[in-house]
């Protein structure tokens, strides 16, 4: 992940020192949206980290600026145990980066998004996930495109369905450049 | 600023070691990132880790891997240890294969302990696997076993990770 490689791969690596939280947010059982508004600019790439669960979801997915529009594409390689898949979708209302199936207390899914260059103001943004959960079986690489050039300020993390278990928290960290 | 992202311990290994331990690891961060570089001793073999040092049926994994052929998947359920990577590391001299592996909310009590890891072995193959270790209790230590042992200069950093 970007805070791991930026360390350098040679020897003891040393741990980047331009890797910042930013804000963590955590449900308590009534939320199916989580918000990390008023994101700050000042940062190059940005990750968010997490473990996510809902009694009927199987994603925490991810709107970028509050823009539920069909403005997302999505990218999918991912592995139950028993086979492997290849997919895509375009046209999409959202990105799918967390995997959050669970319907059986401390069962909850994991993991990590790099949202890279998010403060552009003339690319299309981009995101690389790698999530997975065990109580319905599945490791997942996938990615996303937001077709919008504007600078990333505000992240909704939604609940496909219901809300989001007691617990489910996401930390968002900012990596800066030279 | 406090800092984020720091380095918890390091082992280097010597060679002729079959395992390795971070213990008393603090619960002050909320996520974990353990950097392996490490390569075989003699034989490939398999690779995995424990944690909290609990040997019960308590780990299941669920693993893609592709060699270049084609692509694969296992499940493996309710295993005595996790894995740690599924295609192991080199034997070749200073050829050293590599993991991210990170361990989400590790210190919390309400979850069980999951991991993702992301591993490379150029003799073999590359893979990503999802563990589950059916403990709430927070992980206090993280062993790492080689079924053959681990090679000189094969080395490990723990990291963590403290949110806002």
């Amino acid at each position: 992940m970007i805070g791991a490689l930026v360390a350098g791969i040679t020897g003891a690596p040393s741990p980047p020192t331009s890797f910042d939280s930013i804000a963590t947010i955590t449900a308590t059982g009534s939320e199916s949206t989580l918000t990390l508004n008023s994101i700050p600019g000042t940062y190059k790439h940005l990750q968010l980290r997490g473990i996510a669960a809902g009694a009927s979801t199987s994603y925490a997915i991810l709107r970028f600026n509050n823009d539920s529009g069909s403005n997302y594409v999505a990218h999918f390689l991912y592995a139950n145990g028993s086979s492997v898949t290849a997919s895509a979708l375009t046209a999409q209302t959202a990105l799918y980066p967390f995997r959050a199936y669970s319907t059986t207390s401390s069962f909850f899914g994991s993991g990590v998004t790099d949202i890279l260059d998010y403060a552009s103001a003339n690319k299309n943004k981009t995101i690389r996930s790698l999530t997975g959960d065990d109580e319905s079986p599945l490791i997942m690489f996938n990615s996303g495109l937001w077709l919008n050039t504007a600078a990333i300020t505000r992240i909704d993390l939604v609940s496909q369905s219901g809300n989001f278990r007691s617990g489910t928290t996401f930390a968002l960290y900012g990596l800066k450049d030279s | 600023m406090a800092v984020t992202y720091e380095p918890i311990a390091t082992t280097t290994f010597a060679g002729g070691t079959a395992s390795a331990t971070f213990s008393s690891i603090p619960a002050t961060y909320t996520d974990l990132v353990m950097v392996s570089f490490l390569r075989a001793g003699s034989t490939n073999s398999s690779y995995v880790l424990r944690l909290n040092s609990d040997s019960g049926a308590n780990y299941s994994t669920t693993v893609l891997y592709g060699d270049g052929t084609s692509p694969g998947t296992n499940r493996y359920a309710s295993q005595t240890s996790g894995y740690l990577t599924y295609y192991g590391f080199p034997t070749t001299a200073n050829t050293f294969g590599s993991i991210i592996t990170n361990f989400q909310n590790y210190s919390n009590s309400s979850s069980y302990k999951t991991y993702i890891g992301r591993s490379q072995n150029s003799n073999s193959g590359t893979d990503t696997l999802f563990s589950i270790w059916k403990s709430t209790a927070a992980i206090n230590s993280i062993t790492i076993y080689a079924g053959d042992t681990f090679a000189s200069g094969s080395v490990v950093t723990l990291y963590g990770i403290k949110a806002a």
